[in-house]
């Protein structure tokens, strides 16, 4: 070992003490994630406020941890939660199998379920760790109404809504 | 032996006890500190005010732990091993005075428990070596071949170092002519054993380090080789002990190193304040304390076969030089 070397390995640590600490005081300042973020999964809604989740369960066979239960049952014009014939009666989500790789999103056909930018997910015992489905659902938007809706008979008999063109 | 002096004595020896307890709970957190800023972090500063009762919780958790002892350990050994590494770092201290003699009501008291002992110096040495004892029965007790090869690697290493370390603390005996520590402090009041023997004061300082196996030298711990080294199998407060006792020689080998070299309490008006000498002391240990945390926030773990050939080929032949160079001088120009 060659002392010289050690003196500037020495003086090139204290140099960093001089340095601004890049830290984040975490709790009270958060960094923002970048867009593309995979966090807390959600289940989003229509503008007019109905589910776009379709009960399908498509994301709990492509969900390579086996973390999401899906159990579907039938819409009716009265008691509306979806457009289509079936809306998720369960949906639950084990944040503890979950990896966050978001085939589930990719599996979706509505777009319904998402994977959003909150990352706090701490729990204290494994029951809270399951996520269900009031906990994952978007608030319902302004213009729109809470499901179980009352809608006029035929006006939502597709499951999969109208694309837009992507031109 | 008078109830006031048995009094003293008790008192100076509380106080000791607490200068290494309390000091190994804080090196602790100054070590986090230092070199969370040395990697541009800013370190444990959430429990209490900057983070200063970071030990205390520290020491709580480690209450709650888990005493564990393996089936294959030797019970009373395992037990008493910590014990024995932890003493020598408590009682080392006792010959340290840590300021001038103080007059109080036409009294004299000294700031140390045995400063004026005659062989300070050879107590130093003696006790220091009792902590072998503890790491190797830690590593042979546990049953483990990690702890024991933790231990051996110890032990070759602590003896190894020890006659380096035994040869640079002659420089400051020569120099003073006396082995008592109150006499090497009086020596100094001119100029630092550090200046006079600049080189001692580095080999000193390099042996040391290895003698409390810090990093760079702390080769008995070695977490990729050896998982932890000597203290694998301890949990709960028999590894906090270890800890303790590590940190605690950190302390008193410090404290050391700036009575026999740095010139101990001594300072600029020492000798009308009396209370400066505490201060200037604590000045000098920490400033040696943030020297062995800056070291192993820079410095990799040497390779074994280097620090055997490190400490035979170099560092002892260099304190003997440095010995042998002292005393012709000495001689030359007659102290």
């Amino acid at each position: 070992m060659n002392p010289l070397e050690i003196l500037r390995g020495l003086w090139t640590v204290f140099r960093n003490m001089l340095e601004k600490p890049v830290t984040y005081q975490y709790p009270e300042i958060k960094r923002p994630v970048r867009q593309r973020f995979k966090g807390r999964h959600e289940l989003k809604r229509y503008e007019n406020g109905l589910e776009k989740c379709i009960g399908c369960a498509l994301c709990a066979a492509a969900c390579p941890a086996d973390a999401i239960f899906v159990e579907a049952a039938e819409n009716t014009d009265e008691m509306r939660f979806s457009p289509g014939e079936r809306y998720a009666s369960t949906y639950e989500i084990n944040m503890l199998r979950c990896i966050f790789c978001g085939y589930c999103e990719d599996a979706c056909p509505t777009e319904a379920i998402v994977l959003e930018h909150n990352y706090e997910l701490s729990f204290t015992n494994r029951r809270e760790a399951i996520y269900p489905k009031e906990m994952l659902l978007v608030p319902v938007p302004p213009n729109g109404k809470p499901t179980p809706q009352q809608v006029p008979s035929g006006a939502f008999d597709k499951a999969i809504p109208e694309m837009e063109n992507p031109d | 032996m008078s109830a006031a002096s048995l009094l003293e004595w008790t008192l100076k020896s509380v106080v000791i006890f607490l200068i290494i307890v309390g000091g190994f709970a804080y090196t602790t957190l100054f070590e986090r500190r230092v070199q969370a800023r040395m990697q541009t972090r800013i370190g444990p500063n959430r429990a209490g005010p900057w983070g200063l009762l970071q030990p205390v919780a520290d020491g709580i958790k480690l209450i709650f732990k888990e005493e564990l002892i393996p089936a294959q350990a030797d019970k009373l050994l395992f037990l008493l091993a910590p014990v024995v590494t932890v003493l020598p770092a408590l009682i080392i201290l006792a010959v340290i005075p840590l300021g001038p003699a103080v007059q109080i009501a036409g009294r004299e008291y000294s700031l140390g428990l045995a400063s004026n002992v005659n062989v300070g110096v050879l107590y130093i040495l003696a006790v220091a070596s009792i902590a072998v004892y503890g790491i190797v029965i830690a590593g042979w007790s546990s049953g483990n071949k990690y702890a024991l090869l933790g231990g051996l690697r110890s032990s070759a290493q602590m003896v190894s170092y020890e006659l380096a370390l035994g040869l640079t603390v002659i420089g400051p005996i020569m120099l003073a002519g006396s082995m008592s520590i109150d006499q090497i402090i009086a020596g100094q009041r001119g100029l630092w054993y550090a200046v006079l023997q600049p080189l001692g004061f580095l080999i000193y300082f390099t042996a040391v380090v290895a003698e409390v196996n810090r990093s760079p030298f702390d080769m008995p711990e070695a977490e990729q080789e050896l998982t932890a080294g000597y203290h694998v199998e301890y949990s709960g407060m028999k590894f906090a002990l270890f800890f303790m006792a590590e940190y605690g020689k950190m302390i008193a080998v410090s404290f050391i190193g700036a009575t026999l070299f740095l010139g101990g309490y001594l300072g600029p008006f020492v000798d009308r304040f009396w209370w400066l000498g505490p201060i200037y002391l604590t000045i000098k240990v920490v400033a040696l304390l943030f020297v062995m945390v800056w070291l192993r926030a820079t410095l990799p773990r040497f390779r074994y076969d280097r620090l055997m050939a490190f400490g035979w080929k170099i560092l002892l032949p260099l304190s003997l030089l440095n010995v042998l160079v002292t005393a012709v001088v000495f001689v030359l120009v007659g102290g």
